[in-house]
């Protein structure tokens, strides 16, 4: 186990920037989750941890070593693939001992590692199949059979669950949690969909185009983001965002309505803002503003519809989630209103979070 | 599955159709149908013609007289008093073993090369392809030129270092001649090669190589551990049609060395001809050329048994 700090790391492929700076700190132990949208270089930050890019500025330590020159099999972290990358013709008791025998390790030791593996992962009876003849999640888990038989001090993982049916990912996401909590190594988990990083991390990377828009845990990047972006990929549904003027104290939107701010500790007065409003926080409320429903969609547990709310030019699309049961048909006109103290205000010019 | 399944229903017969109009919907008599031409032309140009040669080889047919059936009387006369036949049979298996041994290793070399990201690949990828391009008579008779026993760029550059007072016999003494026309033919047989193991090496994911370096392994026990074992059913295919061209190898000989110097490069195929057609027993030249039937089988069967598909290579059973 041990603790990776990354520091100002950049990386660029020919004269193409892809990592423009990035910092973090990961402590002993922990679990944390890069998420961001695809292409915003998450994979090429996790391999150059692994060691399996060079590092174009900046350094990565590992347990208090910068290990930018040394390489990846010296760095004792181990990886799971997006693919899995599973050596095709070996069993998968070979696949998971390779490492072991690489290594000249004694038969006893790795027989006792591999079972010791397998029964955590639950392979005990697939230890003599070969990776063609199991399912995709049974190869997800000698993956991570895999990486556990070498008792790494780092495990990374690259995507590992989106090659899974949407059951066997969710099954396979609080798997991979309970493996990290009992065997508390130190993790770093790569992945686009912001519901797997809200479920698993102790701590979100929120990347977005080479740089690190936030980090923090689930709920204080859901209840604190820090900017338009952050605010909008965490959440789902997406927050909606209102763009309109602060006049008299209150947020009067392009679409012609006005909302109530919450209380501001400086004066905005006249500042082009937008109104973040995540779909649970909106309410019925008789002395809302008018919105016309569009498409009405029951879950059972909550039932979410999309709005149109504002007129002309500037109507806009809203959704909201309620947790009640709801009546209203396309075409009929409700009226609604954020639940107080929750909208967010941002500064419409830079995208940074006021309030 | 439905879909097949759907189409056998169909295809059941209702009882008041006649015979021939079931037959004409069964599936395996329409399985007949659609191979009957392609049978035709694989029995007209190869099942005939072997046959024809093996009858002939069982005959005392010269040019310009039919034969009298003399049972193995042209083998016996083959092994044992024809010297020429049995040197040729050697070299023949010699030529093979060697040429497809050196094919085998210096091209599985290049695509490995090739198969790294290295600069100008694919300058160098058509480059190793010439002699492949090139019509084998053309290049033979270049290297003809080259081998000379007066005129050998080789020996005049050597000789202009000064390294050589005397041109090298090239093509002139038989074991030079050998190791000429062997050279010449795994010059030949290498970018078959090496294009081919390519093509096998860039299916195999380069997650691959990146897990095993991962799991530590160095850049040796990554080619022994995995690139080789992924490589092998390809490597099978390659090297059974390589040793087969090499077999049976004509032209390179025939436009070199006609089989001299005293015989020493004939190989069974040129000898055939030589014996068959230039010197007019057809019997002798087609028992020569059956001679070749039983070593190829031999080639085919290693083969076919390495070839067969490995356990990892099956979908999953059970
Ligand atoms: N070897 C490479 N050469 C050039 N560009 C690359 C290479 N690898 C990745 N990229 C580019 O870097 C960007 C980030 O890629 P990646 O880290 O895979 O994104 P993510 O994993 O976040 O989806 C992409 O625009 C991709 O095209
Ligand atoms: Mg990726």
């Amino acid at each position: 186990m041990a603790s990776v700090e990354i520091r100002d790391v950049r990386k660029a492929f020919g004269n193409v920037q892809i990592i423009k700076g990035v910092d973090i700190q990961i402590d002993d132990g922990e679990f944390v989750i890069l998420v961001g949208p695809s292409g915003c270089g998450k994979s090429t930050l996790l391999r150059m941890i692994a060691g399996l890019e060079n590092i174009t500025a900046g350094d990565i330590s590992i347990g208090g070593r910068v290990v930018n020159h040394v390489p990846p099999k010296e760095r004792d972290i181990a990886m799971v693939f997006q693919n899995y990358a599973l050596y095709p013709h070996m069993t998968v008791k070979d696949n998971m001992a390779f490492s072991l025998k690489l290594r000249n390790a004694p038969q006893a030791e790795i027989d006792e590692r591999v079972n010791k593996a397998a029964a955590i992962l639950g392979l005990g009876s697939l230890l003599e199949r070969f990776p063609r003849q199991l399912s995709g999640g049974q190869r997800q888990r000698v993956a991570m059979g895999r990486a556990i038989v070498r008792d790494p001090q780092v495990f990374l993982f690259d995507e590992p669950l989106s090659n899974l049916d949407a059951k066997l990912r969710v099954q396979m996401r609080s798997e991979i949690k309970e493996l990290h909590q009992r065997l508390k190594t130190t993790t770093i988990y790569v992945t686009h969909d912001q519901i797997e990083a809200m479920t698993m991390a102790d701590k979100i990377v929120v990347m977005h185009d080479g740089i690190v828009e936030q980090i923090g845990a689930p709920l204080e990047l859901y209840d604190n983001p820090a900017n338009t972006f952050v605010a909008g990929f965490i959440g789902s549904p997406s927050m909606n965002f209102l763009k309109g003027k602060v006049q008299g104290g209150q947020f009067v939107a392009n679409g012609g309505y006005s909302l109530a701010l919450p209380a501001l500790k400086a004066s905005i007065e006249g500042k082009d803002i937008t109104y973040g409003m995540r779909p649970e926080h909106i309410r019925l409320d008789p002395n809302g503003i008018e919105a016309k429903v569009i498409v009405v969609e029951p879950t059972g547990s909550e039932t979410q519809v999309a709005l149109h709310i504002g007129s002309g030019a500037n109507e806009q699309e809203v959704i909201a989630v309620f947790r009640d049961r709801m009546t209203a048909r396309p075409g009929e006109v409700i009226r609604i209103s954020p639940a107080p103290g929750l909208p967010l205000v941002f500064d419409t010019a830079s995208g940074q979070r006021i309030y | 599955m439905t879909a097949t399944a759907s189409l056998q229903r169909v295809s059941a017969p209702p009882p008041d159709l006649s015979t021939w109009e079931r037959l004409k919907s069964n599936r395996d008599w329409l399985g007949f149908w659609f191979m009957l031409p392609t049978a035709a032309i694989l029995i007209l140009f190869l099942a005939y013609p072997l046959g024809k040669g093996v009858w002939m080889s069982l005959t005392d047919v010269k040019i310009g007289r039919a034969g009298q059936f003399i049972g193995l009387e042209n083998y016996h006369e083959l092994i044992v008093y024809d010297k020429t036949f049995r040197n040729s049979t050697l070299f023949t298996i010699a030529y093979t073993a060697v040429a497809s041994a050196f094919k085998f290793a210096i091209g599985l070399y290049l695509a490995l090369l090739l198969n790294n990201n290295m600069r100008f690949k694919s300058f160098v990828r058509s480059i190793i392809l010439i002699p492949f391009i090139v019509p084998t008579v053309l290049s033979a008779i270049a290297f003809w030129w080259i081998f000379d026993s007066q005129f050998s760029i080789i020996s005049w550059s050597l000789k202009k270092a000064g390294l050589l007072s005397e041109n090298i016999n090239f093509l002139g003494d038989p074991f030079m001649a050998q190791a000429t026309v062997i050279f010449c033919n795994i010059w030949r047989g290498i970018p078959f090669v090496a294009i081919t193991l390519l093509a096998g090496l860039q299916t195999v994911s380069p997650s691959l190589y990146e897990a095993a370096t991962l799991d530590g392994a160095t850049r040796w026990q990554i080619f022994r551990h995995i690139t080789y074992p992924l490589l092998t059913p390809i490597i099978a295919v390659v090297m059974t049609f390589s040793v087969l061209f090499t077999f049976t190898d004509f032209q390179l000989i025939w436009a070199m060395t006609r089989g001299g110097p005293v015989n020493a490069t004939h190989l069974m195929a040129t000898y055939s001809y030589q014996k068959g057609i230039l010197g007019g027993q057809l019997g002798e030249g087609a028992a020569i050329a059956t001679a070749m039937v039983p070593f190829l089988l031999a080639a085919i069967m290693v083969s076919w048994f390495g070839l067969q598909q490995r356990k990892w290579q099956q979908g999953a059973k059970e």
